[in-house]
Order: C-alpha cells, then sequence, then structure tokens
C-alpha cells in the first residue's frame, strides 16, 4: 500500500506566450494509504492537471510527487512503472477502447507490465468481476457493448494493472442513475476490499459525500479545503464562494434545523437523513 | 503539439485583420508570383521591404513569424547549400571538390530570402483570417467554376469541417494518448517497427471518435435543415470598402516598384 506526498506543485501551461495560464499553483498534501479521497472543484480549477501530475503524464513546472517516498520524476527513463502503481482512469474513459475483444482490451495494461499469460489471464478475470462485467462479455467487441459496459470495461482496463493508487476523473459522468449507483458502489466495494487508496475526481457531491472520507477542494489552481468528508461540507457558505454546493440532502436538513427542528449536524447521505427523521418522529411518539 | 504555429489564426485587431478575405487571397497570389519575378537585389529589396511593413501592420508578435519559419528550415538551409555549390560560373573560393561561384552566392541569397519571404506572406494570410472568413472567401472566388459543375460551395464546407475539425482531433489525439500511457503504453522508445505498432491503441479509437463526430455533425446539420448551396444567403456578406481599394493601390505601387526595378537596372548574374 502507498501513500503519495506532493510539495509545492506548480503547472503552468504555454508559459511565456500571451496563453500562459497557471492550471495548479504551490499545492502540498499527503494521501495517506487507504484514504478514499473525493476531489471536487469548479470546471478549469486545475483537478485533471493535478491527478495527472500524480501519475507522471504531466510534469510538474516546479515541485515534486512522491509515491512511497520516492520521487516519480527521479528516475525519468521509469516513469513508466510509476504509472502501473497510480493507475488513473480518464473522464469518459470508453473512447480508449481498441482492441479486438473486451478481454484483450483489459490485457493491455497487464500486458504491458510484461506479466505472463497465465497470470495476465488471472487480472482480467479478477478485474472483470470486480466492475461488475460478465463472463460472456469477455469474448465480445468492446465496440459492440452499450455505454456502461464500454465505461466498465474500460475502467477494468484499468483495475487489471493492480494499482495501489486508483484515481477515477468523473467515472460516473453521462450514466444513468442506476448506472451511476451500481458503479459508486463497486468502486467503494473494490477500496474496502483491496484497502488501498482511491482519488475520485467528481462533480456531484452526493457521489463525494457517499463514498469517500476525506475531500479536497480544487479552486482557481489552488488547493482551497483538504478535510475528512463531513467537515468540508460543514463549510457551505465557503464551498458556494467557490461555485460548489454542499450535496442536496444537506441542504435541505440546514433548512430544517434553521425553523428550529432538532436534527444533528452533518448530514451528507439521503440514508442518513431518512434514519436521523425516522429516529426524531419516534422520539416525539409521532411514527 | 499544441504550438504548431503554421496555418493558426491570431486574434487582434489590426488593419490586415480588417481587411475583405477575397482581396487578401487576391494579394497573396500577387505576391507569391510577384517574389519570383525579382531579378536583381534592388526588386528583391522591395520585396523584403514590403514583406517587413506587412508584417509590422499585422500586429501578429514576430515571434510567431519566426516559430512559423522553424519548421521549414531544414529546406531552407537544404536548398540554399545545394544552389550554392551547383551553379557554373565565375569562382569566387575553392576547396577539395566544392568550388562556391559568385552564380551560386546570388541562388543561394535569392532562393533564401524568397522562401523566407513566401513563408511569412502566407503566414500573415492565416494568422490575420479566421478559417472561416477564409473558407468563405475562397468560396466566392471560386465561384466563377460552377458553370464547369464544379460543387464550390460543398468543397468550400468541406475545408472549413476539416479545420475546424483539426484541433479538435489534435486534442483528442492527446487525451487518448494520454489515456493509454496511463496504462502503460510506451511511445517513447523501441525501433521503428514497435513505435509503429504503438500507435495502434492510439489510431483506433481516434478513427472510432472521428467517424463517430462525422455522422453527430451530418445528424446535426440535417436538423438545422441544411441542404447544400442552393439559395442560401449569409449572415456576413463580403463587400470591398475604402480601405480594401487603398490596399489594392499600394500593392499596386510594390507591383510597379518591382517591374521597375527588374527593368531598369542591371540583372544580377545567374
Amino acid at each position: 500500500m502507498s501513500t503519495i506526498r506532493v510539495e509545492n506543485l506548480c503547472c503552468t501551461y504555454g508559459a511565456k506566450t500571451p496563453f500562459e495560464q497557471h492550471a495548479v499553483k504551490d499545492v502540498s498534501f499527503t494521501i495517506e494509504s487507504g484514504d478514499f479521497v473525493g476531489l471536487i472543484g469548479h470546471t478549469g480549477s486545475g483537478k485533471s492537471t493535478l491527478v495527472q501530475m500524480l501519475n507522471g503524464l504531466i510534469k510538474p513546472t516546479s515541485g515534486n510527487v512522491y509515491v512511497d517516498d520516492t520521487d516519480i520524476w527521479a528516475k525519468p527513463k521509469e516513469i513508466r512503472k510509476v504509472r502501473f502503481k497510480v493507475g488513473l482512469v480518464f473522464q469518459y474513459p470508453e473512447y480508449q477502447l481498441f482492441e479486438e475483444t473486451v478481454a484483450k482490451d483489459i490485457a493491455f495494461g497487464p500486458t504491458n507490465m510484461g506479466l505472463d499469460e497465465h497470470r495476465v489471464k488471472e487480472r482480467i478475470d479478477k478485474a472483470a468481476k470486480f466492475v461488475g462485467l460478465s463472463k460472456d462479455l469477455l469474448d465480445k467487441s468492446p465496440f459492440d457493448l452499450s455505454g456502461g459496459e464500454k465505461r466498465r470495461a474500460a475502467i477494468a482496463g484499468v483495475i487489471a494493472m493492480d494499482p495501489d493508487i486508483l484515481i477515477l476523473d468523473e467515472p460516473t459522468a453521462g450514466l444513468d442513475p442506476v448506472g451511476r449507483n451500481v458503479l459508486l458502489s463497486q468502486i467503494s466495494q473494490y477500496q474496502k476490499s483491496r484497502k488501498n487508496t482511491v482519488i475520485l475526481v467528481s462533480h456531484s457531491m452526493e457521489d463525494v459525500a457517499r463514498v469517500t472520507n476525506k475531500v479536497m477542494v480544487m479552486n482557481k489552481g489552488e488547493m482551497a479545503m483538504f478535510d475528512h468528508t463531513q467537515k468540508v461540507f460543514a463549510r457551505s457558505k465557503e464551498l458556494t464562494s467557490m461555485g460548489l454546493r454542499v450535496p442536496q440532502v444537506t441542504r435541505v436538513i440546514d433548512a430544517l434545523r434553521s425553523k428550529g427542528i432538532d436534527l444533528p449536524e452533518g448530514i451528507l447521505t439521503v440514508d442518513k437523513a431518512v434514519y436521523e427523521i425516522t429516529e426524531l418522529l419516534k422520539k416525539e411518539g409521532r411514527l | 503539439m499544441r504550438d504548431i504555429a503554421f496555418g493558426q489564426y491570431y486574434p487582434a485587431n489590426g488593419i490586415l485583420h480588417r481587411l475583405d478575405p477575397r482581396g487578401k487571397i487576391l494579394m497573396l497570389i500577387t505576391f507569391l508570383v510577384l517574389v519570383f519575378c525579382t531579378s536583381n537585389y534592388y526588386a528583391l529589396s522591395v520585396i523584403v521591404a514590403s514583406v517587413a511593413l506587412i508584417v509590422m501592420l499585422s500586429k501578429v508578435p514576430v515571434r510567431l513569424y519566426f516559430k512559423s519559419l522553424k519548421m521549414i528550415v531544414f529546406i531552407i538551409i537544404f536548398t540554399s547549400i545545394l544552389n550554392l555549390f551547383y551553379a557554373t560560373g565565375e569562382v569566387v573560393c575553392e576547396f577539395w571538390i566544392f568550388k562556391i561561384t559568385r552564380e551560386g552566392i546570388n541562388n543561394a541569397v535569392f532562393v533564401c530570402v524568397r522562401i523566407i519571404c513566401l513563408i511569412f506572406v502566407s503566414s500573415t494570410l492565416t494568422f490575420t483570417t479566421s478559417p472561416t472568413d477564409l473558407t468563405d472567401a475562397l468560396e466566392r472566388l471560386m465561384k466563377p467554376l460552377t458553370i464547369f459543375h464544379v460543387k464550390v460551395h460543398e468543397i468550400a464546407m468541406m475545408m472549413t469541417i476539416a479545420l475546424r475539425f483539426v484541433p479538435l482531433l489534435l486534442e483528442e489525439t492527446d487525451k487518448i494518448r494520454s489515456a493509454q500511457k496511463a496504462r502503460g503504453a510506451d511511445m517513447e522508445s523501441g525501433n521503428l517497427i514497435q513505435r509503429i505498432k504503438a500507435l495502434i491503441p492510439v489510431l483506433i479509437p481516434l478513427f472510432v471518435s472521428a467517424f463517430r463526430r462525422a455522422y453527430d455533425l451530418a445528424v446535426a446539420m440535417e436538423c438545422r435543415c441544411y441542404h447544400g448551396g442552393k439559395g442560401r444567403t449569409r449572415m456576413k456578406s463580403l463587400h470591398f470598402i475604402k480601405r480594401d481599394y487603398i490596399t489594392f493601390l499600394v500593392v499596386l505601387l510594390i507591383i510597379s516598384g518591382v517591374v521597375l526595378c527588374n527593368v531598369f537596372l542591371p540583372q544580377v548574374a545567374r
């Protein structure tokens, strides 16, 4: 299991041109092994740039990324090894599928790692199981699958590399509500069973509130907050000023609290809200 | 891959940006011909001076011009050197099997200056004219060809679409490359065959997405009742106005300058 540490990370696009843009400005943090971190921020806040620097796809303009206390750019020739350790699932990953069959596509990552055929096969089966792809789909062409299945196949392609740290960039974007929920639970289960680090980039506060234990907030290239999920979502006003919001259900509970209804603070999920409200009604003898 | 300077529109508020694109294309063609009509250094310096004027007027940073030159710097050096050694005539200096002649030096200078002028002038057109304006103007200029059953509107539309999709596809290539690299694809090492093989995981998704985009675009165009060029009017129709006529006059002056230099001043030995 791995920790990821970042020190004074900066990334500037188009330096010294009229299009100069500071995508990430002086960001430092440590993500402990086994954390499930939600990364939120307004569009253009530098989330995607940040996660691409974590697995060495973008070289930082200045600053360092340490995975397990080793600087990932210490040996630039071995940067591929970092990418096997820090798996990154891009936004809309289904557009990267290219092989004849789903199984072969999932095998792309493990094969690049230089594993033998037998172990690659093992990895395919395990990854497919994790994302809930049924066995008969593995021999189909990836282009014949439905949108949701393609998404899962693509995620399986990264999970099959067995990364210590898994980063997902908006994995649920564009899926239907049921597909979102299922995929999210699968990621959550994956994290629980493997106890590895997962970073989830998302625009959905509900998703983040449901599965993560820590939240990092990016604003205009800077890290605005990094704390436990409950504590971050308690700072509703600051989040709003950054163009973000707390989960819908939290807003409802806050509104009820301001009307003098005795509900606890920091309710982030619908299930929890239902539980608390029923408890309250029982206590008042109305249920 | 994003910093390809040649053929990129650079938005600014200069006089050249506001000129009628049809006029600009015609003037570009005139200039290209004129560059090759120079037969002595006087004519050449008239051209160089007017190119310098154009570059200054374009309000595009000179750095960008040199950036667009960067891609063909090899061709310039190569042809100049070839010209330097392959001419016969009065020998200036000599070493081993190489002979440098006065004619050779002249040829080399001419070729070098001409190519640089060509690139600068044609870059000016693309720097100062947005792709839509450019194809619009081309469509209008090629209109007479319709009598030969050339589908001018369709060609112009295809060019507009192609130009619009170049940056999109570049961006997409970038994205897919990163995604495959994240899965451990090795694109930087290996011999030629291995490198070509490493492109497959990028090219297949790229093709698939290009076809998907083409299909989506066709549907979107049909939804807006697009049915080709017949009876289609434009939001901005092009008209030559005073400033266009003034620039034509300036170009005429340059042409006569070059012609006068060519006719009345001594030719260069070549």
